[in-house]
């Protein structure tokens, strides 16, 4: 983290200081997080009020569709509502999405470990304004000691007397798509934790069959501080276009690699220089994750690092991963890597997937470690088309938009690999982290 | 049915095996990826197809395709 310290007075963070959702030092307990941020506030004027701070806010998913957070929450509530009615079971449930599948990004378990209390105020906040009796902390299993601390602070608010829904801690198996909702739904019913086919929605028809709001941890921590500071607090960092701050993982060739919380809208240049500069000269950077986008540096060293500012620049904010790529490194086989990665995450429930994203690996990987194959790379761009937008989730899209970037960024060194072959950093060890199978480095 | 209302094939991909059926009943609309999976023509079904989409949805071994009413917005 950023190494400001808190100044603020119980009641009230200073609205343009960062960080906000994590305090440094130890983790808060429940004691602690009260004094830094004051107690959990009730909402007298009802649950619409609190939708109506968070949409006046503009805060959106961080969870990586940066959707509209008040839509969704309003969405729930009004099914909550209608399905209440006749023989249809009413009311709903919230799942806090803390299960990080992205391999590069550390922030939904950093925020867990260091602030749950913001996290379970959150929860309790907007379980309350979509009439949720019962929710669901669903995280991954990457930090074996998480789950039994955040039921210990959930029974620190129980004794405590403080209000909230039922809330549960259900650990997810390991895997690219099961963090995505609807395979938590899936998996909450019974199911494997695989996507399912929508409609109908999680919001239309969720867990129990009951309308579900599937947030992001961090989504709901902002929501906890919108709550108690108000929308204009919450957009005194951040850009019109994308007002707050965000948590993002920064890691590649940066001095000091790790989860940063910025105001939407910092410069790429600025945030590798809070991540403790470039520690090599640097060639691009990989915005958005395994499912985001490459953009090339210098030439985009400026564009500003939100959902809004990276779409622009080819790529996208996702749960804002940012990983900088060394010049002495080959752009087409890291990419290859994280594809022969991605491919292998394939729930193989659809198949243009199950089939296209290993052909689209094996096509990449072709160019990338033999080369002097024109004829790869026509076949390559003729299979992205036929992947996209043709799976039940998103992964399929985000892995064809990632290789499309590469295609675009890395121009230049296909074009030196169709002629010459592969160059030599194509054989360096790789910087984007890929898990497994054994020997390849997390 | 009115046959006003505008419909538009959907596919769900999870359910779909690839049993070409479709194809071969709406080959204006449907063709095969290198894989055997059905790529569907965007937009709504042209009246003079209709009856023929109406069979492909019928056919379909595994209950994959679907007849909706366009989505709006």
């Amino acid at each position: 983290m950023t190494a400001v310290r808190s100044s603020g007075t119980p009641d009230q963070l200073p609205p343009g200081q960062l960080p906000r959702l994590v305090a440094p030092g130890a983790p808060l307990g429940l004691q602690a997080h009260r004094g830094r941020y004051g107690p959990l506030p009730s909402w007298p004027a009802g649950p619409a009020q609190l939708i109506a701070s968070v949409e006046r806010a503009g805060l959106t998913g961080r969870g990586g569709a940066a959707f509209p957070t008040a839509r969704k929450m309003r969405a729930v509530a009004g099914t909550a509502a209608r399905t209440g009615r006749g023989r249809r079971r009413g009311g709903a449930v919230l799942i806090a999405n803390g299960a990080e599948s992205e391999p590069a990004s550390g922030k939904d378990a950093m925020l867990l470990r260091q602030s749950p209390h913001l996290v379970l105020d959150g929860i309790a906040l907007a379980a309350g304004a979509v009439g949720a009796a019962d929710a669901y902390v669903c995280v991954d299993g990457t930090d074996p000691g998480l789950a039994g601390r955040l039921l210990a602070a959930v029974a620190e608010r129980e004794q405590a007397g403080l209000p909230g829904p039922a809330i549960r801690v259900v650990v997810v198996p390991a895997g690219y798509v099961t963090s995505e909702e609807s395979a938590l739904v899936n998996f909450l019913n019974g199911g494997p934790a695989l996507p399912l086919y929508v409609p109908p929605r999680p919001f239309e028809r969720g867990v129990g069959g009951q309308a579900t709001l599937v947030s992001n941890v961090e989504t709901l921590a902002h929501i906890a501080l919108i709550a108690r500071y108000g929308p204009g607090w919450f957009a005194a960092v951040g850009t019109p276009a994308a007002p707050g701050s965000a948590l993002v993982t920064v890691g590649g060739a940066v001095g000091r690699p790790g989860v940063y919380e910025i105001g939407l809208g910092l410069p790429a240049s600025d945030l590798i220089e809070l991540a403790g500069g470039p520690s090599a000269p640097l060639q691009a950077i990989l915005a958005g994750g395994y499912l985001g986008g490459w953009v090339p540096l210098p030439a985009a060293a400026a564009v500003p690092v939100s959902p809004p500012g990276l779409r622009s620049a080819g790529a996208s904010f996702g749960a804002g991963v940012l990983i900088a790529l060394p010049a002495a490194c080959c752009g087409l086989a890291e990419t290859a890597r994280v594809l022969r990665y991605l491919a292998g995450q394939s729930a193989r429930q659809c198949g243009p997937c199950t089939f296209g994203l290993p052909a689209i690996a094996d096509a990449l990987a072709h160019l990338a470690w033999r080369g002097r194959d024109g004829g790869a790379a026509d076949w390559l761009r003729s299979l992205l088309p036929l992947v996209d937008k043709r799976g039940a989730c998103h992964l399929p899209d985000g892995a064809v938009a990632l290789v499309g970037s590469a295609l675009r960024v890395f121009a230049a060194d296909l074009e030196r690999h169709l002629r010459q072959g592969p160059c030599p950093d194509a054989s360096r060890p790789a910087v984007l982290p890929v898990p497994g199978p054994p020997g390849a480095r997390r | 049915m009115s046959p006003a209302v505008r419909r538009v094939l959907r596919l769900n991909p999870i359910a779909c095996d690839a049993h070409g059926v479709c194809a071969d009943l709406l080959p204006e609309m449907v063709t095969l990826d290198p894989w055997g999976y059905p790529v569907i023509a965007p937009g709504p079904v042209p009246a003079e197809l209709a009856e023929h989409a109406r069979r492909a949805v019928a056919s379909c071994p595994t209950l994959a395709l679907r007849l909706d009413r366009q989505a709006r917005g």
